[in-house]
């Protein structure tokens, strides 16, 4: 024990260690560099491997919508065959194949050791040969040419047609013979689009309007009957205004589905006559044709100019052919959509909680379990958040919501089914933990300084949390909002479950009342890849749609995250200089 | 543990020493005052009166309990786990250990100077009037008045007039500390503690600020921590010196540097420790 008049204990100076003897140099473990090489091998391979992937990922989407060319072959039995090259390869044929062979080609064959090159052609015109593709064997090709007149036709159904135009007519005219690259024919195909536009527009959009309008009214009296009760005064009036709107309605689309009638008459007599390589006929309606263009007769600009308006349609359009041609607007629009409300969720949601965590709870054991558990929410697959957004959100949530305030339209389910909103709740829940976490890590390295400073000034803590702690943490919270997005945007397995679907053709924002519908099922791009790349009827025409769709989806959660990045880089240097 | 009242006074142990007359009155009192961190104690029944409007110096070897002292003065030691205090320190006829006291109000009544200069990361504008900020005060021409005097005050003001909006973390370390005293100064305390503010500092910073707190003990009452005897022989009115947790002697600047009573303070302010 201290006595407190005892003098002041000095420390005696310490002895330095004996000698020891020194070792020439510096051996290789202490500097460390066989782990340093170790770890920029494993740097390297790592970095290697992303590369590759985005880079083949980026070749084959960037090539896509390129215009190839159209070879026409002519095979050994005189066969004629016109298609795109699509990709090689070898394969073996079986012996018999090979015995059957001219000697020649079997002499080829041997020197292979038994292995044949081929090549995959796209042949276009499965409504004439029942198959997209084709195999031809080296030894098949007797020769290969590329003529001018031969087109690449895109339609709206089938698929691509590729051979020659024969002719075509306008109205009750004669058949006329032309060329693609004729004004006439360009301007007839052009207003046969144009119309065929036009009509759809009258469908999608005015008897769409009809319709909802119909619709709401027939819930709006439903409504009134479940209020006021069935055959009550108000339900009287009800129905009867219904009935008057009713035969008003039907009166309008009695005059539209006319207008319609006619144009589609109009549109059936404005056809093409196309021959395939062989000489079989095909005759199409000018307005199913999308694009045409003779594949061996461009020149750059014209090709450049084509793959520009393919990329275009891609990104603007909607999808057809089960989603293996067209655009993927819908799924943009879906990921853009669901990982934006995802975000709005998050973010709030996760910096309060880590805020409540770290600076007003009482670090104990609850707090500690509570974090815990946050860092093991993490670790959950992500298709258990699926079935828990499914069973709490979608049936739970949505099921009470529907029960409340959508009686009238029962059994069918508002938002008690899935949906945008539902996704994007599963979503935020499921990368809420990154959030936490790092919104914790930031507010945890502010300096003990700054804080104290700030107390010291007579600031509140609630002042100091908002003018100096979280300030000084938002960079950090920002990486962690831009992890949480990049992961959520790149998320499939559980929203199939909660509201993706293959095909939405109605948005979750558009014209109708009350234009945002959040509780509509959208779709995604990452469960398009999936649908296209391995649930399609023709996986061959869906690979490269696979490619462009993972192109675009990377492209996408790039640019978003990009965006993030730059508003951290703003707020942070917003906030090193003034603030209030 | 043998409880040694060891500031040996000219009064009855446990009262506080009252300096010599003909100051301004008392501003803080502190009596028989002791803190403990969770199980270790690191103060040991201090008791001392310090003098408004005076410069009051702590020394003492490092870790006797300076910091600790100065920081239960505007009870900073709250914020600390486990912390825990018995004793009575009065302003006025408000003892601030009271459960019942209004720290915020409390702090506002004192401005703090840390031993490393902690600058907010926002324009020195902003530094300056945050206390003000804080406490509500929306008034652009008061904010800017007072950030000019306070600015002054520090002596920062020719330094800094042209760059009021750039990020306060552009200033050297020695700005950095008066933008700091500036700051402390800006809500008009009653009270400045000061820990070691010129550990950081090159000699002509060190010299600005001895001026600079010269200046200011005019209007305000300075506790200063400091290890540098120059320093506190320099710009102190009375000095405390504490070892081990307890306050040995406390008494004016000139007696305890010159004659102490101690042996231990004598030990300690000719250099043979700390
Ligand atoms: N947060 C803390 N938790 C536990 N013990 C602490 C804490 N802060 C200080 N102490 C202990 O209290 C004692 C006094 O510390 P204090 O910081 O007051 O010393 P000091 O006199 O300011 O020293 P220095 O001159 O080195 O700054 C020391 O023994 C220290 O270890
Ligand atoms: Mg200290």
């Amino acid at each position: 024990m201290m006595d407190g008049r005892a003098t002041l204990r000095v420390p005696a100076p310490s002895r330095a260690p004996a000698a020891r003897p020194r070792h020439a140099s510096t051996d290789l473990a202490a500097l460390g560099e066989p782990y340093l090489w170790t770890l920029g091998g494993c740097l390297a391979l790592g970095i290697a491997m992303v590369a590759g992937l985005l880079l083949l990922v980026f070749w084959n989407g960037a090539l896509t919508f390129w215009p190839q060319p159209i070879a026409v072959l002519e095979l050994a039995g005189g066969e004629r065959l016109a298609g795109v090259e699509t990709r090689g390869g070898t394969y073996r044929p079986r012996p018999d194949v090979v015995a059957a062979l001219p000697p020649t080609a079997q002499a080829v064959v041997a020197q292979n050791r038994g292995l044949v090159e081929r090549t995959l052609y796209r042949t276009g015109n499965f409504d004439l040969y029942g198959d997209d593709f084709r195999w031809v064997s080296s030894f098949q090709i007797a020769g290969i040419q590329y003529p001018t007149d031969m087109l690449f036709v895109e339609r709206l159904e089938w698929g691509v047609f590729i051979g020659r135009l024969r002719s075509f007519q306008v109205g009750a005219g004669e058949p006329v013979q032309a060329a693609v690259s004729d004004a006439a024919f360009q301007a007839a195909h052009a207003v046969a689009r144009a119309r065929a536009q036009s009509i759809r527009a009258i469908e999608r959009h005015e008897i769409g309007r009809i319709n909802n309008t119909l619709e709401r009214e027939r819930l709006g009296a439903r409504r009134v009957a479940f209020d006021h009760g069935e055959g009550s005064g108000e339900h009287q009036a009800a129905l009867a205004r219904l009935a008057s709107l009713t035969s008003r309605l039907e009166q309008d689309y009695a005059g539209l589905a006319r207008e319609v009638e006619r144009l589609k008459a109009m549109d059936a007599q404005d056809r093409a006559r196309f021959a395939d390589v062989g000489g079989r006929e095909k005759e199409m309606p000018l307005s199913q044709i999308v694009r045409l263009y003779a594949a061996n007769d461009l020149n750059a600009v014209q090709q450049v100019a084509i793959y520009l308006a393919r990329w275009w349609e891609f990104v603007s359009d909607e999808p057809r052919e089960a989603n293996t041609e067209g655009g993927v607007w819908p799924a943009i629009f879906g990921t853009l959509a669901m990982t934006l409300l995802m975000v709005v969720v998050v973010a709030p949601f996760g910096v309060v909680t880590a805020l409540y965590l770290r600076e007003y709870a009482k670090q104990g054991r609850l707090v500690s379990i509570v974090r815990i558990s946050v860092n093991n929410l993490a670790g959950v697959p992500s298709i258990v958040y699926g079935v828990f957004g499914l069973g709490f959100f979608a049936y739970f949530l949505g099921g009470s919501i529907d029960q409340l305030f959508f009686p009238e339209r029962l059994p069918s389910p508002t938002f008690g089914t899935g949906g945008l909103l539902w996704s994007s709740l599963t979503l935020a829940l499921l990368t809420v933990p990154v959030v936490i976490v790092a919104t914790e890590e930031a507010i945890a390295a502010v300096p003990r300084s700054m804080r104290e400073g700030s107390l010291a000034c007579g600031a509140s803590k609630w002042q100091t949390i908002r003018h100096i702690v979280l300030p000084r943490a938002m960079p950090g919270i920002m990486t962690g909002i831009i992890l949480a997005m990049a992961r959520g945007a790149s998320e499939v397995a559980p929203l199939m479950l909660v509201g993706v679907v293959k095909l939405a053709p109605e948005l979750p924002i558009d014209g109708t009342f009350p234009y945002l519908h959040p509780e509509r099922s959208f779709m995604h791009l990452g469960f398009h890849i999936y649908d296209v790349g391995f649930q399609s009827r023709n996986s061959e025409a869906g690979k490269p749609m696979v490619f462009v769709t993972t192109l675009l989806l990377i492209t996408l959660i790039t640019a978003m995250t990009a965006t993030a990045i730059v508003v951290r880089a703003r707020l942070s240097r917003k906030f090193a200089g003034s603030q209030f | 543990m043998t409880v040694v009242t060891s500031h040996r006074s000219p009064e009855v142990a446990g009262t506080a020493y009252h300096p010599a007359a003909g100051g301004h009155g008392i501003a803080v009192e502190i009596d028989k005052f002791n803190l403990w961190y969770g199980k270790s104690q690191a103060l040991f029944d201090v008791s001392l009166a310090i003098e408004k409007r005076m410069v009051t110096a702590l020394i003492g070897p490092s870790g006797c309990g300076k910091s600790t002292l100065l920081r239960a003065l505007n009870r900073m030691n709250d914020l600390i786990d486990g912390v825990r205090i018995t004793g009575k320190i009065a302003i006025g006829p408000q003892d601030i250990l009271d459960r019942g006291t209004d720290v915020i109000q409390l702090r506002k009544r004192m401005g703090m100077v840390f031993q490393k200069p902690n600058p907010f990361p926002m324009s020195i504008f902003d530094n300056v009037v945050y206390p003000l900020r804080v406490d509500g005060v929306r008034d652009r021409r008061l904010l800017v008045e007072t950030c000019e005097q306070a600015l002054k005050s520090a002596a920062l003001w020719e330094e800094a007039k042209d760059r009021l909006y750039e990020s306060a973390l552009s200033l050297s370390g020695g700005q950095q500390q008066r933008l700091c005293i500036a700051r402390a100064i800006a809500g008009n305390p009653e009270i400045l503690l000061m820990d070691e503010p010129c550990s950081a500092l090159d000699p002509m910073a060190t010299s600005r600020i001895e001026e600079l707190i010269d200046g200011l003990k005019a209007d305000y009452t300075i506790v200063i921590v400091t290890h540098n005897m120059q320093q506190a022989a320099r710009v102190s009115n009375n000095t405390a010196f504490m070892y081990l947790g307890r306050l040995i002697e406390y008494g004016d600047t000139d007696g305890i540097f010159t004659n102490p009573t101690e042996a231990q303070t004598l030990a300690y302010v000719t250099g043979r420790f700390g």
